[in-house]
């Protein structure tokens, strides 16, 4: 058995000293799909991001591949899908552009993009289902395409951590599909993967452990919870964990 | 072009060009970052190292260069860390850099014609020692920003990406810092502080409304820059207008130009695409213009 992927211990995480997460721990081993559920505000994608270093951490441990976060430098091994395309700029940039960025943690800042480059964005682009995308600019995407732009971005170098952080938010249906066949295919071939969900929808049945997070705290962490009363509607595709002694509506997001 | 056989007229040619290809080169990323105006900020701070460096006798140009990297600095430390009050300070920064070059000067025995030079350029006084300085660093500058564009647009275009990545983030954040600071001083020469901007930013906002990807808008801005640079001394040499203004009217008629000519070619391509329904309607605009 090797080290765990990644390795949560007893973290305290806070902005502008109000704490967010208390106490909070969560280990990955190699080949887990884990989603990390929650409501808005719980806390969920800050517990992701702390664990990245976007935010930092006040008490407790982080550590990537059995290093401390704080002296982990092997990047190429993880790739991160955020939310959303950031602002981005005025400048236009083309889909294999920003794919092409996934490239950097592996090749360096100096060395220019060669063959093996060229072949894994294009690689990249297949799996998400946008290769004919590849020479428009990302802006004249819809949502849900620019979300699988970001995820052939992260998986372009190669990583063996995927972590997301709410991919399919407001993410059409096609799109969602390719998302879950690009992660299954990326699990098949043995990644691990984080991933921040407020709705499982198609992603539910590659997600092999799921974590709640509620009031900055871990509340549940095991099997993917059912979705409870209102919930269960099969045209509601929100997942809103539960525990027994609380109401469900406690869950109900905005 | 018997104008360009003078020597002065030549030298202030080669400097225009020069800054037209690398002032672009630069300011992609900052339009990029959406802070098409931070050079004109930077420029307001090398004004006080002109005055410093005139009170000094010491070279104007140098200790511009000084005093707009030590801003420039500044300004990223306070969009990396301050966020809420860095709109104020930046403002107290520009403000205080005019004033302050402003009263250097006035205190030097200056002149207030070479104030003049600084604030709108003065291309035909380039001496052989500035054209050496203005190539030197245009070609470094120029060098550095295409070496490092993918990194450097991986920065600018989602700084957080970059730094799982795992990419020297804030080096990248100063290098794009100070590289703004160099273009400054170097424009300041051709442009003049007040019109520096215009050089970084306006062959980009053309050519973006044409291209389709970042290496493309970056390419066609440096044509554009190379262009208004050169035809601008042409106008400036030819009808006796001011260099710096010439360069950046030419820069503005030609977005102007390419703003009309996209947008008619995308009105008779919208006209032409309800009777035969167009595959990829944004396509063929590219080459009408480029025709145009």
């Amino acid at each position: 058995m090797t080290s765990p992927v990644l390795e949560i211990a007893h973290a305290t995480v806070g902005y502008d000293g109000r704490p967010v997460l208390r106490d909070v721990s969560l280990t990955l081993t190699a080949g887990e799909v884990v989603a990390v559920l929650g409501a808005n505000g719980s806390g969920k994608s800050t517990l992701v991001r702390a664990a990245l270093g976007l935010v930092p951490i006040g008490a407790g441990s982080v550590a990537l591949f059995g290093t401390p976060q704080r002296r982990f430098r092997q990047w190429h091994r993880i790739g991160y899908v955020p939310q959303r395309l950031g602002a981005g700029g005025g400048v236009p940039a083309t889909v294999t552009e920003v794919v092409a960025s996934g490239r950097l943690a592996r090749r360096g800042v100096l060395r220019p993009a060669g063959r093996a480059d060229r072949a894994a964005v294009a690689a990249a682009l297949r799996a998400v289902g946008l290769a004919d995308r590849a020479g428009d600019p990302v802006a004249t995407l819809s949502g849900g395409q620019q979300q699988r732009v970001l995820i052939a971005r992260a998986l372009a170098g190669g990583p063996e951590l995927l972590v997301l952080d709410e991919p399919t938010a407001g993410v059409d249906a096609a799109s969602q599909e390719a998302f879950a066949g690009a992660l299954r295919a990326f699990r098949d071939g043995g990644g691990t993967v984080l991933l921040v969900a407020h709705e499982l929808g198609p992603l539910r049945p590659l997600i092999s452990r799921a974590v709640v997070v509620h009031q900055g705290g871990i509340a549940h962490d095991g099997a993917v919870p059912e979705p409870a009363g209102h919930h269960a509607d099969p045209d509601h595709e929100h997942v809103h964990p539960h525990c027994d002694e609380e109401p469900a509506g406690l869950w109900r997001s905005i | 072009m018997d104008l360009f056989q003078y020597d002065f007229m030549l030298r202030a040619l080669v400097g225009a060009l020069v800054i037209g290809l690398a002032a672009p080169a630069l300011g992609i990323y900052l339009v990029q970052r959406r802070l098409a105006l931070i050079g004109d900020g930077i420029g307001h701070v090398a004004l006080t190292g002109v005055g410093a460096g005139l009170l000094l006798n010491r070279s104007p140009v140098l200790v511009a260069v000084l005093a707009a990297t030590l801003g420039a600095v500044v300004i990223e430390l306070v969009r990396a860390y301050g966020r809420t009050s860095g709109d104020l300070a930046l403002a107290l920064l520009f403000y205080g850099g005019i004033a302050g070059g402003v009263m250097l000067v006035g205190l030097s025995d200056a002149s207030s014609g070479s104030l003049n030079a600084y604030l709108f350029g003065s291309l035909t006084t380039t001496s052989p020692a500035d054209l050496v300085t203005i190539g030197v660093l245009g070609a470094v500058l120029l060098v550095t920003m295409l070496v490092l564009r993918p990194a450097l647009f991986a920065v600018c275009h989602d700084e957080e990406y970059a730094r799982v990545s795992g990419l020297p983030v804030r080096a990248l954040n100063l290098l794009i810092a100070v590289g703004t600071a160099v273009t400054v001083t170097i424009a300041m020469r051709a442009v003049g502080v007040l019109l520096i901007s215009a050089l970084m930013v306006v062959p980009v906002a053309t050519a973006q409304q044409v291209t389709r990807g970042f290496r493309s808008t970056m390419t066609a801005a440096m044509a554009l820059g190379l262009f208004a640079a050169g035809a601008g001394v042409w106008v400036a040499a030819t009808a006796d207008t001011a260099p710096g203004a010439s360069v950046v009217l030419v820069a503005i008629g030609s977005f102007l130009a390419v703003a009309l000519l996209a947008a008619g070619a995308r009105a008779l391509l919208r006209r032409r695409g309800r009777s035969t329904p167009a595959a990829h309607p944004v396509e063929p605009a590219e080459h009408e213009v480029l025709l145009g």
